[in-house]
């Protein structure tokens, strides 16, 4: 009786199982990359915008407060986006004529809004209130990043659930004294933990996780 | 008259179709057999089917499965489903805009809603509220607490009012014979029109309108008709019945209003009045009883003694409940009369045996109780009630007359269909209202309106009547246009709109300025240039601005009227019908007709019946087993040859001999939602009977599946309901736990938690509760709670987050003891759902919430199966309107959308919990007591909803728990339930005893 495999299938047979494994493992490692990378997260992606605004000449180069624009940071769940108001207040005397402001103008004479793309976008059943991490100490940069050198805006953290529970579990590694909040360029000094601890008891701050604490 | 009502054949009949046996159920409640709390006649007679139907996690669900499925190919589907969930799963972001303002408005702060101050008019009456508004777009409206007629609370329809506002089958444009016009054609045309009556004194002119109090468009009436001596202006009021005022005008003299104040009554006769639920005064009068019925330190509680027909919101709560005819009213007003040394004629029939006793006790509580008239009775009745309240010396105490609000010198409907059957009307101009629907068949209202030669009409929606209008103007919806109105006691509140008319809407003092020759005044000018003439002085802006901001213009209240003058009663008109009485009353969610269109009234339960998305023929169970009729079965209603067929629910306690119909039903021309269901009752209605009339009934042989919420679950022989006598109470004051054994705490295959931060949790006080069903609608409103239609509410799908389970007792079936019990989520410390859920959807908060995580929730409802009260529900489909765009502005921003194959409960409120949390935590300080107010609080009016902060030394829901006659629900479970019950106390007259039943 002859031989049903030639000895070359034990090589088949080998590479096959290496190549399922493999394939696999490969399925998953691009399915993972494409979950947690920038394709899904946007995380380094600018979207386009109407406008090419740049955080970094408006907040580096003018020393512009986040607050001039973002009014409602301190009090309400939105930080709130400006009007086209507030662009004017400024640009109908400098870059008056510029081809890039020329939609500030448009929406001044117009009455129609500037429709910017978001870039910080939470899901729909996320309610993440901007005021009371203001009020705790959570510096503008802990989630949006140095703005200051950004010339268009993008994304610096994935904003998934686990990067939020990282510190929601554990504020004390991102809080700062509340007079650095607005501080774009703060950095953490080497003693955070220490000091972390500190203002953790000094601004009542909670380790909230709750799932009602976002989700309702 | 052909009917057409929603068809369910594609549903299983739960319960059998054959009668219930009513005699043997009788007789074995009689023997003392039967459960000592029953919601349907099925239950008490513990039916085998009822038994099996509510076995089901979800009765109903059977008939869905498709016949002829086999198990492989069940699994594939199964597992193709699987993995294309997983694959949708996978999905980016979609792009997101954010849009902010060009100018900003000052005070404008997105995130962060702001409270108008208004008012809502109800058949002319103003209730104060608080409007929320999300940019600009209203969302939820609350009572004005500095109110008189609302004192932060409403009724239901204050509540449903802001879907109205967003319904997508609103009237948009203006229309002429059925083709698309606009504004300016409209005011031109009819401006040329007006001259030539103008030119005429105004002979030919014919102006109808729904009751008002509006001081400005009185104003314009009056000058209107000074301008015109030929012109009349006609009010019709559906529902509201005229001889309440004439009765107030032949006791004081004049045009006056009769006001009762409760917080001092000791007693309380009611001739078939809903007065906590019905009439411009009902959230006032609701507060000051549940004040004097305290009984936890030590109080005697008022003793309310309901005289009525067929079972009301206030007749429920009642200590004695008489179920009488209510064409028999009449007489027993004046027997209680004479029985209190009146002098009345000659009632001519007995007294009832339990009337001395009632009559003894109002005369034992002279100066401190109060006789109210019922609303749909006569003026004889009325004028009784004033008799009887002076007699024992109530008026000035708890009964009080005062200076009439409403326009004097009105015309009737009956007049104006005799003056357009007589040709004297050329034009004819409706504001508001739909008279073709709502005029009683008697007058044949169609064959009149035709004899006019231009009819205009103004209403929100293009209705029956616009159907018969040469023109059609879109009406601005109260949150859309200013105007005023005023409360019963003259309050006066300015009109603010919250949002720009989303479509051509006009009010009626626009129209009005047409005829007064001043086509282009918008409604914000003609309101404030009247109240400029009336409140003349410098600083007028500034009372402006401080009465829009609080909701009333101070100093301006209607005068009381020290009334001098005896009243003679009249000899009763009628006797008691000795047949069958037929008696009318608006519906209980729909009113008139005009709610018809409005889904979150239709699907919430009718207080008593528990009935959804129809009206029914309210019958006793004697005269049901008389006809051999059982739930369902069509009924032929004839009342002087005029025929109505719809279909029989039997309502224990209904008195024999008579049946009830609602009007609001039968609609043709509502919209989606109203079109078609139910029957009109309006058709058989007798302009000269009607609120009850001799009629006759029979069965047509059709039966009919209704969508009742009570008949798809059952407590399962359990005691959820707590209620003793006042002596009983003062002996054991811990009656509703007092025969429980001891709860074994310490067995539990749960952990302990110390919940060490807030301990949230809620008491609800059935001592109080009325069953008025506001909490239901406006959790609704609140939390975005999607309409699921009647067949999905026939197979119990039903979505609200809290129910009013209403429950009998006793053992009489023809008139048992009614009890109402609103069941939100539970909240259980050890909560049964949460150990089931596969996924962790619900879990447990640090504070003692149990939490539903939509986002996480894969369907599984095995949370929903291990629930011992039945209060999750589910979304079997994408029940949430995601389509309609006009919908989106009636949503709450603060809570998410739920979307198809998720469980959803009560949260209680989080999102206002978190709100306030976060506002106190900003400012550094701890939350105060009453400072979150769930929905349900906030709404009723009673307040028998308390929530709060169980840790919280001295907060009243900590105080409410810690009351002897505290108890939980299904307490014996060891679930730890954190919402908690206040039994209630039953104040009967001793010398009724035999006529009062123990539970």
């Amino acid at each position: 009786m002859p031989q049903l495999f030639r000895p070359s299938s034990n090589t088949i047979a080998k590479v096959s199982i290496a190549g399922v494994v493999l394939l696999l493992g490969s399925t998953l490692a691009v399915a993972y990359i494409m979950d947690r990378g920038p394709w899904t997260t946007s995380v380094r992606i600018a979207p386009e915008q109407p406008i090419p605004f740049s955080h970094k000449h408006h907040v580096k180069d003018d020393g512009i407060d986040c607050r001039y624009c973002h009014t409602s940071v301190e009090n309400s769940g939105y930080a709130g986006l400006p009007p086209t108001e507030t662009c004017m207040t400024c640009h109908s005397q400098i870059w008056s004529n510029a081809s890039v402001t020329q939609p500030i103008r448009d929406s001044w004479a117009s009455g129609k809004s500037i429709e910017w793309t978001r870039v910080h976008d939470l899901p729909d059943f996320v309610y993440f209130n901007h005021s009371i991490h203001i009020n705790k100490g959570i510096g503008c940069s802990a989630c949006h990043g140095q703005v200051d050198e950004m010339p268009l805006m993008y994304r610096v953290n994935t904003l998934n659930m686990n990067w939020c529970v990282n510190c929601h579990r554990n504020p004390a590694q991102f809080i700062r004294p509340r007079s650095e909040v607005f501080n774009v360029d703060y950095a953490y000094p080497p003693n955070q933990a220490e000091l972390g601890a500190k203002l953790v008891k000094e601004y009542h701050v909670q380790s909230l996780t709750d799932c009602v604490t976002c989700h309702r | 008259m052909k009917h057409s009502l929603i068809p369910l054949e594609s549903l299983v009949e739960p319960v059998k179709k054959q009668a219930t046996d009513l005699q043997a159920l009788r007789e074995k409640l009689a023997a003392g057999r039967g459960p000592a709390f029953w919601r349907t006649l099925d239950e008490a007679a513990e039916s085998e089917e009822l038994r099996e139907y509510v076995e089901q996690e979800f009765p109903g669900l059977s008939g869905q499965i498709p016949q002829g499925v086999d198990r492989r190919s069940l699994l594939k589907v199964m597992a193709a489903s699987l993995a294309m969930a997983g694959a949708a799963a996978c999905t980016k972001q979609p792009k997101e805009l954010i849009v902010p303002y060009v100018r900003q408005p000052e005070n404008i702060i997105p995130g962060l809603p702001l409270f108008y101050a208004t008012a809502m008019p109800t058949a002319g009456y103003a209730r104060g509220v608080l409007v929320e508004s999300h940019l600009n777009r209203p969302t939820k409206v609350e009572g004005n607490p500095d109110h008189p007629a609302s004192l932060g609370s409403t009724t239901i329809f204050e509540q449903g009012s802001v879907l109205n506002l967003y319904d997508p089958d609103r009237a948009e444009i203006v229309m002429r014979e059925g083709s698309i016009s606009n504004w300016p054609t409209f005011t031109g045309e009819f401006s040329t029109a007006a001259q030539g009556i103008v030119s005429r004194k105004g002979e030919g002119l014919a102006i109808l309108s729904g009751a008002t109090t509006s001081p400005t468009l009185i104003n314009q009436m009056s000058t209107l008709l000074a301008q015109n001596p030929g012109a009349k202006w006609y009010i019709h009021e559906p529902s509201v019945n005229p001889a309440i005022r004439s009765a107030a005008k032949k006791i004081a003299g004049k045009n006056a209003f009769v006001a009762y104040d409760f917080s001092q009554a000791d007693v309380i006769v009611s001739l078939e009045s809903d007065f906590l639920n019905n009439g411009p005064a009902a959230l006032a009068y609701a507060r000051q009883y549940a004040k004097r019925r305290a009984i936890d330190n030590g109080e005697t509680p008022v003793r309310l003694y309901a005289i009525e027909s067929c079972p009301t919101v206030s007749g429920s709560i009642a200590d004695h409940r008489f179920p009488v005819k209510s064409s028999a009213i009449p007489a027993i007003a004046y027997q209680l009369a004479k029985a209190c040394s009146v002098a009345a004629p000659d009632a001519g029939t007995p007294a009832p045996d339990w009337l001395n006793a009632v009559a003894q006790d109002l005369q034992n509580s002279k100066g401190k109780c109060v006789v109210v008239p019922g609303e749909f009775q006569p003026e004889s009745v009325h004028l009784a009630a004033w008799a009887l309240n002076s007699a024992l010396g109530n008026v000035g105490k708890t009964v009080r007359l005062l200076d009439g609000v409403e326009p004097d010198n009105t015309h009737t409907l009956e007049e104006l269909t005799t003056d357009l059957n007589n040709g004297r009307i050329e034009m004819l101009l409706i504001l508001g209202g739909n008279p073709v629907y709502t005029a009683p068949a008697s007058l044949n209202f169609t064959t009149a309106i035709r004899k006019a030669r231009l009819v205009i009409h103004l209403s929100q929606f293009s209705d029956e009547t616009s159907l018969w209008s040469h023109w059609h103007v879109p009406e601005a919806h109260y949150l859309e246009t200013w105007s005023d109105s005023r409360a019963f006691d003259g309050t006066t509140t300015i009109q603010q709109p919250l949002i720009a008319p989303l479509y051509e809407n006009k009010s009626a003092h626009e129209v009005l300025s047409i005829l007064l020759g001043k086509p282009d005044q918008s409604s914000h000018d003609i309101v404030k240039g009247y109240w400029q003439d009336q409140l003349k002085g410098a600083n007028f802006e500034a009372v402006w601005k401080t009465s829009l901001h609080d909701g009333w213009i101070a100093g301006i209240a209607a005068n009381s009227i020290n009334a001098g003058g005896a009243v003679t009663l009249p000899p009763l008109q009628q006797p008691a019908i000795s047949d069958l009485e037929v008696v009318f009353r608006p519906d209980p969610t729909i009113g008139d007709g005009a709610w018809s269109n409005n889904g979150w009234l239709q699907e919430l339960p009718k207080p008593q019946s528990k009935m959804t998305w129809d009206n029914t023929v309210s019958i006793s169970p004697k005269d049901a087993q008389r006809l051999n009729v059982t739930i369902g079965d069509m009924l032929k209603v004839t009342v002087n040859g005029r025929t109505t067929v719809g279909p029989a629910w039997i309502l224990p306690g209904h008195v024999e001999g008579s049946v009830t119909v609602y009007f609001g039903y039968g609609r043709t021309a509502s919209g989606r939602v109203g079109n078609n269901i139910g029957y009109n009752a309006y058709a058989i209605q007798d302009a000269s009977t009607p609120w009850y009339a001799a009629g006759s009934i029979s069965k047509t042989g059709e039966h009919y599946r209704l969508a009742n919420v009570q008949e798809t679950q059952t407590m399962a022989g359990r005691n959820p309901v707590r209620a003793t006598e006042l002596a009983e109470y003062r002996k054991t004051p811990n009656f509703p736990t007092a025969e429980e054994p001891p709860l074994d705490k310490a067995t539990s295959l749960y952990p302990e938690w110390p919940y060490e931060g807030h301990k949230w949790g809620m008491t609800i006080d059935l001592n109080v509760c009325t069953g008025c069903s506001a909490c239901i609608i406006a959790c609704q409103a609140e939390n975005n709670i999607a309409v699921v239609g009647k067949d999905q509410v026939a197979r119990g799908r039903h979505m609200h987050w809290i129910r009013v389970d209403r429950y009998y007792a006793g053992n009489d079936i023809d008139d048992p003891e009614i009890y109402n019990q609103p069941v939100p989520c539970m909240h259980c410390e050890q909560a049964p759902c949460e150990v089931v859920c596969p996924v962790a959807a619900t879990v447990h908060s640090n504070e003692g919430l149990n939490e539903m995580v939509y986002n996480r929730c894969v369907g599984t409802r095995y949370c929903s199966n291990n629930c011992p009260y039945k209060v999750r529900r589910f979304n079997f489909y994408l029940y949430s309107d995601w389509n309609t765009q006009s919908l989106y502005g009636a949503r709450n921003p603060d809570v998410t959308v739920r979307t198809r194959g998720v469980m959803e409960k009560c949260s209680y409120c989080v999102q206002r919990i978190q709100e306030v949390k976060i506002q106190a935590d900003k400012e550094n300080r701890p939350i105060r007591d009453g400072e979150i107010q769930t929905a349900c609080q906030q709404v009723c009016p009673t307040q028998a909803i308390t929530f709060g902060d169980l840790n919280l030394k001295g907060s009243k829901v900590a105080q409410q728990q810690a009351l002897p006659r505290n108890y939980g629900l299904l307490d014996d479970l060891n679930t730890r339930p954190r919402t908690k019950y206040l039994g209630f106390v039953r104040n009967s007259n001793e010398a009724l005893s035999g006529n009062t039943r123990k539970s």
